[in-house]
């Protein structure tokens, strides 16, 4: 099946990439090197964004997103480079070594002043990740519910105002450096729930977290907080129109419904949150 | 008017040699720094990345909207420090007196003090964090009694106690056996010779050093951010993030310093006290 639904994918691909002529020659000359697409991901790339943290494979969400916005813009996949890239290096000011970074980053426009992003090729649910235990204990996918929970998020994500502007909990967050490390705090009990986007959220509770649960979410089409991901690059950088056009045609013609589908495609049938 | 000259200020020609020459050696070094001082800030800006390095590091706008936050982060840095410090004291203690013990039938406790500080000073400091600040909690303790600032903190506890008890046996070993033979002569058992004689001697020769650890602690109560308490260093890190922009670490620096460099001085006066003191 998934050999099927990939070349009917690559097949919708090749069409949309003979449609688009147009893009192809728009990165002519803003490349890093002529001819080669430098992707950025992140070290390591968490499913199901990149599966195996392969993203040369093609494999996961943003490895798929980024392949097909390369054939957008006329790379074949043998002139794309992957390299990797914490946050902090994304954002540090001088030369990059990437042409954009993709990495599930959230739009802001505080980040905005500082680089730019695409426009955005992903609109993120976002979920509340707990435990089994939390949930025997009453914990309801109520607002009020939730005040009552002690939480945690990523520090470097939009999680962080997320929980503050969405939910304002009864006492302060707990932060943590890395998804793992919030599991782990999940884990030995020190705090109750944790809020990341939903497909990471399924990915934790279904395989990392022992007895996790998904408590609900907010759906990704509320009015208050969005969180859309964009590509990320070089403030200035002018590679974003073509990047833009690209992912406009991909939006328009289908493919990246599709390639959401393919990989994101069981993010339904969780409670949305009142 | 016979025998030595003196000049109209009533000082020695020596004496006015000197002060000239201190006076000159001053003007001298406030050039240079002034100098130096004025290439850095004329030359800086001239590097073509200055204008990106200033927006991401020295961002006025940035820095004005963190660093109230940062000062409120700042305050938990400090109660945690405030904890810690004591405990490390008495703990420090505890083991440095445990490997100085010499009767045969306590060796056990010899072995655990060695035993302690190899194992605690050979570890990397946010290994142990992780291992206490995860590793307890997860066993299954109720709240509060899981709480990362129970565990974070004694995890530095553990760490920096057996640095503190190493500089305390140095202390210990610096005082010479005549000493306690003195204090045998005098008729004191090896308990009191320990807490009259000794002690006092070691603790003042090594309370300068042992303030150095407390200022290293005082930098490493930020790595009890990477499980979970929001402290100065893991708030800047929020803001960064949110803003892409790394101004509010160097509003952190800041804080850092304006506690980090007074402290260094007052361990340096301390140092240079007992220096004159000894000779």
């Amino acid at each position: 099946m998934r050999i099927a639904v990939t070349s009917a994918l690559v097949a919708t691909m090749m069409a949309s990439t003979a449609m688009a002529g147009g893009h192809a020659g728009c990165a002519d000359g803003k490349t890093l090197e002529e001819g080669v697409l430098t992707i950025a991901t992140g070290n390591p790339a968490y499913y199901p964004w990149v599966l195996d943290d392969a993203p040369e494979s093609g494999e996961g969400f943003e490895a798929a997103v980024a392949y097909a916005v390369a054939a957008e813009m006329g790379f074949k996949a043998d002139a794309v480079k992957w390299v990797r890239t914490s946050f902090d290096e994304a954002i540090q000011p001088g030369a990059k070594d990437f042409d954009f970074n993709m990495q599930q980053y959230s739009i802001t426009p505080e980040r905005e002043m500082m680089i730019d992003f695409s426009e955005p090729y992903y609109s993120s649910a976002m979920a509340v990740l707990t435990t089994g235990a939390v949930v025997d204990g009453g914990a309801e996918a109520t607002i009020a519910s939730l005040k009552g929970l002690k939480w945690g998020a990523v520090a470097t994500t939009t999680a962080v105002p997320m929980i503050a502007g969405l939910i304002a909990p009864d006492s302060d967050p707990l932060l943590y450096g890395d998804n793992t490390d919030v599991t782990a705090a999940l884990q030995a009990g020190q705090i109750d729930a944790a809020l990341f986007d939903l497909p990471t959220a399924l990915y934790l509770s279904a395989v990392v977290v022992e007895n996790g649960a998904i408590l609900g979410q907010f759906p990704a089409d509320r009015s208050e907080a969005p969180d859309q991901f964009g590509l990320l690059m070089e403030d200035g950088n002018a590679l974003k129109e073509c990047v833009d056009g690209a992912l406009a045609a991909l939006k328009d013609s289908g493919a990246l419904a599709e390639l959401e589908a393919q990989w994101l495609q069981q993010a339904t049938g969780v409670p949305v949150i009142e | 008017m016979s025998g030595s000259e003196t000049t109209a200020g009533g000082l020695s020609r020596r004496a006015a040699y000197e002060a000239r020459q201190r006076k000159r050696a001053l003007r001298v070094a406030a050039g240079s720094t002034a100098a130096v001082v004025l290439a850095l800030v004329l030359l800086v800006p001239l590097a073509p990345g200055w204008e990106k390095v200033q927006r991401s590091f020295f961002n006025r706008e940035v820095f004005a909207k963190t660093f109230p936050g940062l000062l409120e982060a700042f305050l938990t840095n400090i109660y945690i420090f405030a904890w810690c410090a004591p405990l490390i004291a008495v703990l420090g203690l505890v083991i440095a007196l445990c490997r100085d013990v010499r009767a045969p039938a306590l060796y056990p406790l010899r072995l655990f003090g060695a035993i302690y500080t190899d194992v605690f000073r050979g570890l990397p400091v946010i290994l142990v964090i992780y291992l206490v600040g995860f590793g307890i909690p997860g066993l299954g303790l109720p709240r509060p009694w899981n709480s990362p600032y129970i565990w974070g903190s004694l995890a530095l506890i553990l760490v920096y106690a057996a640095y503190v008890a190493e500089i305390i046996r140095s202390g210990i070993d610096s005082i010479h056996g005549s000493q306690r033979a003195a204090a045998a002569s005098l008729g004191l058992n090896e308990k009191d010779t320990m807490r009259f004689v000794v002690l006092p001697q070691a603790i003042r020769n090594v309370a300068p050093a042992n303030m150095n650890m407390f200022i290293a602690l005082q930098k490493d109560v930020a790595l009890l951010s990477f499980i979970g308490p929001v402290e100065i260093f893991r708030q800047a890190g929020v803001y960064k993030s949110l803003m892409a922009n790394f101004t509010p670490y160097v509003g952190a620096a800041l804080i850092f310093l304006a506690v980090t460099i007074p402290a260094t001085r007052y361990a340096d006066y301390l140092m240079q006290k007992q220096r004159r003191a000894r000779t």
